[in-house]
């Protein structure tokens, strides 16, 4: 065993050749290239990358790239730079060959260590890097240079690149598509004549001949152009040794293309030019309709991560000014038209108008907005013209934090896909042996052929990733975002749901449940007094107390905090708040409660107690129907909370939740989670995913409530976005809808497999049959898969597509 | 029987001919969006 080169983990040869000392050793490295990368990096004394990074280097090109001078061009510059200060001059790049959060640190370093350089920020997500230099000090070509250096490549963003990439690609499956399916028609027909024949003699020789060569040449585009990515794929494979789906698929079209064409050229034996054909059309159809899927699936994932704000108008001296969107900084007042989406986190300072926070939070609805209101990157402004103060910027935007979750989940690989490649990877071994077995046995290369065409690896590795993907896609348009890949799965198998805290379940905003008069005075008076009180404090409690209707005049009122408010109506002395605060003034105990209220306010005056107020927390409006959707889906709920047991008791009860608990103190929920899971209970937790993340990494699976700015911290594996509880029990129906989906593909794969494999070894099918049964499996299992998002998800792509142009109309869909 | 010397070769210059047709209108960018012309239909502005 060679060997691996210390940069990019490619085996070295010859030994000792490339060496250089690195972080205290000697180290070996397979070319030039890569050692002169590795000194780069350690010169400017970044050999921290190498400890850090959990992916190996990219093995630095060779040939020279092309110059980077061209972007020195001030032309060129006006298409991708902006002006974003006195002498200072910004823009995107484009970084290639990241592979891991290490090669983000050493760009960054790498360009902020240059001279010149103002400003670095190198994005995970889109990764793309945002850079500001002085022209006078530095050029963009030099930054350019420097990160080629440390062997990675960079060129200027523009935005219809990306775009200009995608599509090329999809008109390159469309035309191989359509150069397999139009020769397949066409060699069909010039096979039609020998099937009809059948060995009866009646088909003169020379004209068989002629169709065999007809046949040929029209096979030959198909082999040559159609199958290259079969081919292609196969040589990566075979030179890695790995083999996976293309290998069998590209040898046996080599193979029978080989067998059938020394055939016609020699006058002898069996074609099958045909059945070759037909089965690469059949399986680039497959893969083009995958692709389509994944593309729509990987579009409804990627939108947080593609929107990024390029222009913003910022208001200096009363002038709005336009400045790049990433020179944006708190404290800055920034204007956002009708129509354009906000540049940035903020408050509005001024103007009214509604904006769509549909890409955040799948909120359909637009939401109203006044001065004093939170506004989020990514928001569509909808009517007015909106005045700003930015608050967070650039990377740092709750849009930001969220497309950073989603992409770390798209980056990892569900462990039922990983156990599926593996699978597949063993059938590969096991159906190139029984190939070439079965060939030799019956000593006909037909029966190999037959087997390598027949099985179909690549059922198996289909199975899951777009049925995967496509739930997620569906999941984030709702305003659910998955974090970690195997959250559906496990999300799927969950039999119980435990609510961490009451605060999931209700709205946060108390509201008065009962009120017991004790004293003189009848209830409307009492009110009145507690309403006349709490209008001076700004306690949460206070605002259970309606602050219309009637209420008499307070005068000399004062607030304790942490104990409620004392007022001087009437000539005498009242007092609303704690027990204990009320018992100073009435002095005498309070009466006993009657029942064990939630949230007890009392009202006293200086000759007795008056009045006890009961407080409770209404649930959500969304949170019975949620519950109730849960429960029909089977689950056992449980409600686990810190408060008081007699508030959990009554949430519980009003929600119809059984098993619901008080008082719990963290260790309790984690021991309540851990004796479930003893029980072989698959459990799922929703909190808030602040304080109580060990508890949430103890259940299989769980999900944060609301997350706002900081939904990067939350510890979870699914956030809900929009803080609406009601998309939960939507969250376990498409989880187990996917998970439904991959069982049934995987079913079919093995059993396509199972069956398929002995037939061919054994010569019963032969190489068209073989084709069909191959190239059907495929179709069979990628329609499965588009199922996965179904109607919804037809909605949400389009949606997602036309809330790029401004609508001033609202859309409720 | 003997047309057919003068046929399959016509019928594979065609197919040589009718894959030119569909690579033009595919560069021609006809099969990039297959969706929005469906939509357009119902909008009226144009």
């Amino acid at each position: 065993m060679a060997a691996a080169c210390y940069h990019c983990g490619e085996p070295v040869s010859p030994a000792g050749r490339w060496h250089a000392p690195l972080l205290g050793a000697e180290r070996e490295f397979c070319c030039a290239g890569c050692r002169a990368v590795a000194q780069t990096i350690a010169q400017a004394g970044f050999e921290r990358y190498y400890e850090t990074r959990t992916a190996p280097g990219l093995k630095p090109r060779l040939e020279p790239a092309p110059s980077a001078r061209a972007c020195d061009d001030a032309q060129a510059q006006r298409e991708f730079t902006q002006s974003s200060g006195p002498r200072e001059r910004s823009a995107t790049l484009v970084l290639g060959g990241i592979r891991c959060a290490a090669c983000l640190w050493l760009n960054e370093a790498t360009l902020r260590a240059l001279p010149g350089v103002t400003r670095a920020h190198v994005d995970y997500a889109s990764r793309r890097a945002q850079v500001s230099w002085d022209p006078e000090r530095t050029r963009l070509s030099a930054l350019i240079e420097a990160l080629r250096d440390v062997g990675y490549d960079a060129w200027p963003w523009d935005p219809r690149r990306q775009e200009q990439l995608e599509r090329g690609e999809r008109r390159a499956a469309l035309w191989r598509l359509f150069v397999a399916g139009f020769g397949a028609m066409q060699v069909m027909m010039y096979a039609f004549p020998a099937y009809i024949d059948d060995g009866a003699g009646t088909l003169a020789r020379e004209s068989e001949t002629l169709l065999r060569w007809a046949s040929l040449a029209l096979t030959l585009p198909v082999l040559v152009f159609s199958c290259g990515p079969f081919f292609a794929g196969a040589w990566r494979e075979l030179r890695g040794l790995r083999p996976g789906m293309d290998t069998p698929i590209a040898l046996g079209i080599g193979a029978g293309f080989a067998a059938s064409a020394w055939a016609t050229l020699t006058g002898t034996g069996a074609v099958y030019f045909d059945s070759i054909a037909m089965l690469v059309f059949l399986l680039l159809g497959a893969r083009y309709l995958e692709l389509v899927a994944r593309g729509r699936a990987v579009r409804s994932l990627d939108r947080l991560a593609r929107w990024s704000p390029e222009f913003a108008l910022r208001l200096a001296e009363g002038a709005p000014r336009r400045v790049p969107a990433h020179a944006l900084a708190a404290g800055d007042r920034v204007l956002v038209p009708a129509g354009e989406r906000v540049p940035a986190d903020g408050v509005v300072l001024t103007g009214r108008s509604s904006v769509d926070e549909s890409l955040l939070t799948g909120e359909a609805l637009p939401l109203a907005k006044a001065p004093g209101a939170p506004l989020a990157a990514g928001s569509l402004n909808l009517e007015q013209p909106l005045e700003m103060r930015v608050e967070r910027a650039g990377g740092e935007t709750r849009a930001a934090a969220i497309a950073r979750l989603v992409q770390r989940a798209a980056a990892s690989r569900p462990a039922l896909v990983a156990a599926a490649d593996r699978i597949a990877h063993a059938l590969t071994w096991v159906v190139l042996a029984v190939a070439l077995l079965a060939g030799l046995n019956a000593a006909d290369p037909w029966v190999a052929i037959a087997v390598l065409m027949a099985t179909c690896p690549c059922a198996l590795a289909l199975a899951a990733p777009v049925a995967l993907t496509r739930a997620a896609g569906e999941l984030l348009a709702r305003g659910v975002a998955l974090t970690r890949a195997s959250a559906l799965e496990t999300l799927a198998a969950a039999t119980d749901v435990v609510f961490d805290k009451t605060g999931t379940l209700t709205a946060g905003h108390l509201r008065l449940a009962g009120t017991r008069v004790v004293g003189a005075i009848p209830e409307a008076g009492c009110l009145a007094l507690a309403r006349a009180l709490e209008a001076r404090s700004r306690h949460p409690l206070a605002r259970a107390f309606d602050a219309k209707g009637p209420a008499p005049e307070v005068g000399e009122a004062r607030e304790f905090p942490g104990e409620g408010v004392e007022g001087r109506v009437g000539g005498r002395r009242v007092r609303i708040g704690a027990e204990p605060f009320c018992r100073a003034l009435a002095r005498s105990p309070a009466p006993a409660s009657a029942d064990g209220a939630p949230i007890a306010v009392w009202l006293a005056d200086e000759r007795g107690w008056l009045a006890e107020f009961r407080l409770d927390d209404a649930p959500r409006p969304e949170a019975p129907a949620a519950v109730a959707a849960l429960r029909s889906a089977g689950l056992r709920l449980h409600l686990l909370s810190g408060d008081r047991p007699a508030a959990v008791a009554a949430v519980g009860a009003q929600l119809g939740i059984a098993e619901a608990r008080g008082g719990a103190l963290p260790q309790d929920k984690f021991d309540y989670v851990a004796r479930l899971q003893r029980e072989g209970r698959v459990v799922a937790m929703i909190g808030d995913g602040l304080n109580d993340a060990p508890v949430l990494a103890r259940a299989d699976v769980s999900f944060a409530m609301g997350g706002g700015a900081d939904a990067a911290q939350r510890q979870a594996d699914l956030v809900v976005l929009g803080d609406a509880i009601g998309e939960v029990p939507g969250a376990f129906a498409r989880a187990r809808r996917a998970m439904r989906i991959v069982r049934q593909n995987f079913a079919w794969a093995l059993g396509y497999n199972a069956l398929a494999l002995p037939l061919a070894a054994a010569g019963v099918i032969g190489p068209w049959e073989a084709a069909v049964g191959m190239a059907a499996s495929s179709f069979i299992v990628v329609l499965n898969a588009l199922r996965a998002g179904g109607g919804a998800g037809q909605e949400s792509a389009w949606k997602a597509s036309s809330s790029s142009s401004p609508s001033p109309s609202p859309s409720y869909s | 029987m003997e047309s057919l010397v003068l046929l399959v070769p016509l019928s594979v210059a065609v197919v040589f001919l009718i894959g030119w047709l569909f690579w033009r209108a595919l560069r021609g960018g006809q099969f990039d969006d297959l969706e929005r012309p469906g939509i357009d239909v119902l909008s009226d502005d144009r």
